[in-house]
């Protein structure tokens, strides 16, 4: 991994996973027995909180089922044409015709990389509800008037620091300068 | 992560890190294909003219399909019909069309490097889709495909190219492409149709058998015999053709073993492929017309992204 300087750590792992669990004690409150809801993370990067949360959430209520998907955005970024993005993959083994949609990824900053995954998510039918569920939210960047409904960790930042949600051995999440 | 090249000219000129990166993004755009919307906005602000100065059927609609699943504008254009009856040169041609603002270009030239010129002259990216005897990328890379998802990769693996070599762009953008992936590459057709020292040039075996090349291999791409070339006496007649070098169902039902086939087409039904074998099972032919759109769609997607960024 690159070194990363001026790194300060703003959840350790034992916190990260508390607040995992509250999230998702928070999505069983609004969404218990689950019959019309499902969950999808962003790739890549919203996929180990989505698999988490999803695991978690079954751990507690094995009787139920939940449908979990992955939804890839490269194609709909808008500011692709700096950087190619290798698509990832998608995999919604279901129809979000008519159901809540719970999308889920780690960090919300600008709210771009949300709008196209409404985007996205629009292709693949009309979903009755969409809300979204964040790790980490870094309040008063957003480039879009986009707003999570779940959120595990407000926090402030500047814009050339950057949030890393680490999923190593030693899970946790870090703010660091960035190099640009 | 970029494609090494501005352009897609030929295989030649592409890594193997290009076409498996071309390969892998294909497949994710397969996915796209088999959705109800089956469009994304990707080249939302892009403009591609599609310049024919050829005949083509396949690579003509499926380019242009690629490009309406991307979001981009597109522009056809036919050399017949147009102002190249008047006299008008190449670069004059795409330079006026450039000048509307169009940012790729997909081009089919009977000349054999005409992309290539181009390329030197004009800032848009290019796309090969066909260059006289030179190259046909866009079909070697669908062919690829094609057989990586039917055999599992393409290290390794026999493919037996057959039919008339030498005319043939297919046959050169599948040779450079194949072996720069790993796998083994056998040519067979008539003497007359196979260049001399191409065995040396490329390192692929050759027999003028084509049992002996069918028996060796796990795919034969089946080339089309250019009907247009018949009046060079490269073989004496079509009959003769089909019956020293044509695939019928009962050469493949001799084998001991289940090989599949392709062809690039249009198919010459009775001449390099009995309608029998073209509509068996073991042809992915349809399959291969069905990669298209997603390969071309990889193609153009990451040429794309090497415009200038905007934002």
């Amino acid at each position: 991994m690159e070194k990363l300087k001026g790194v300060n750590t703003i959840m350790e792992e034992d916190q990260l996973k508390l607040t995992l669990k509250r999230l998702s004690h928070e999505l069983i409150e609004n969404h218990y027995p689950f019959d019309n809801t499902c969950f999808i993370g962003i790739q890549p990067r919203g996929i180990p909180v989505s698999d988490f949360i999803v695991q978690y959430m079954q751990s507690l209520h094995p009787e139920c089922k939940f449908p979990y998907g992955k939804l890839d955005i490269t194609f709909y970024r808008d500011d692709f044409r700096g950087q190619i993005h290798i698509p990832n993959i998608t995999d919604l083994p279901f129809s979000i015709e008519g159901k809540k949609v719970v999308l889920i990824d780690d960090v919300l900053y600008t709210g771009r990389t949300i709008r196209a995954a409404m985007d996205a998510l629009l292709d693949h039918g009309r979903a009755g509800k969409v809300e979204l569920c964040i790790l980490v939210d870094r309040k008063f960047s957003r480039e879009l008037p986009i707003q999570p409904d779940y959120v595990g960790k407000s926090i402030d930042s500047i814009v050339t620091q950057k949030v890393k949600v680490i999923w190593g051995n030693e899970k946790k999440v870090v703010l660091y300068e960035g190099i640009s | 992560m970029h494609l090494s090249s501005k352009h897609l000219l030929g295989i030649r000129d592409l890594h193997r890190e290009d076409i498996t990166l071309i390969l892998d993004t294909a497949r994710q755009f397969k996915d796209v294909l088999q959705r109800p919307i089956k469009k994304v906005p990707s080249l939302r602000d892009v403009t591609i003219v599609n310049l024919f100065y050829e005949n083509s059927t396949r690579t003509r609609i499926s380019f242009e399909l690629a490009e309406k699943r991307l979001s981009a504008d597109t522009i056809n254009f036919s050399a017949s019909g147009s102002s190249v009856s008047k006299g008008e040169t190449l670069l004059d041609t795409v330079n006026n069309i450039l000048s509307m603002k169009v940012d790729m270009v997909v081009m089919r030239h009977s000349a054999t490097g005409a992309p290539h010129f181009l390329a030197q002259h004009i800032p848009a990216a290019i796309v090969n889709a066909g260059d006289g005897i030179n190259e046909h990328p866009t079909q070697a890379l669908l062919d690829a495909l094609s057989i990586s998802e039917r055999l599992g990769g393409l290290e390794g693996k026999k493919v037996a190219i057959i039919g008339d070599i030498m005319h043939s762009r297919v046959a050169l953008s599948n040779i450079y492409l194949l072996k720069k992936m790993g796998a083994e590459v056998t040519l067979a057709g008539p003497p007359t149709l196979i260049p001399k020292y191409i065995r040396e040039s490329f390192g692929v075996n050759v027999t003028y058998n084509i049992r002996e090349a069918l028996e060796w291999c796990d795919v034969a791409n089946v080339l089309r015999i250019q009907l247009e070339r018949q009046n060079q006496v490269l073989f004496s007649s079509l009959r003769e053709y089909n019956h020293a070098y044509g695939i019928s169902k009962k050469l493949l039902d001799s084998l001991d073993k289940e090989i599949l086939i392709m062809h690039p087409g249009p198919i010459n039904r009775g001449v390099e492929l009995d309608s029998d074998v073209a509509d068996s099972g073991q042809s992915i032919i349809l399959d291969q017309v069905e990669n298209g759109v997603a390969v071309r769609m990889a193609v153009l997607y990451l040429l794309s992204g090497r415009k200038e960024s905007t934002s």
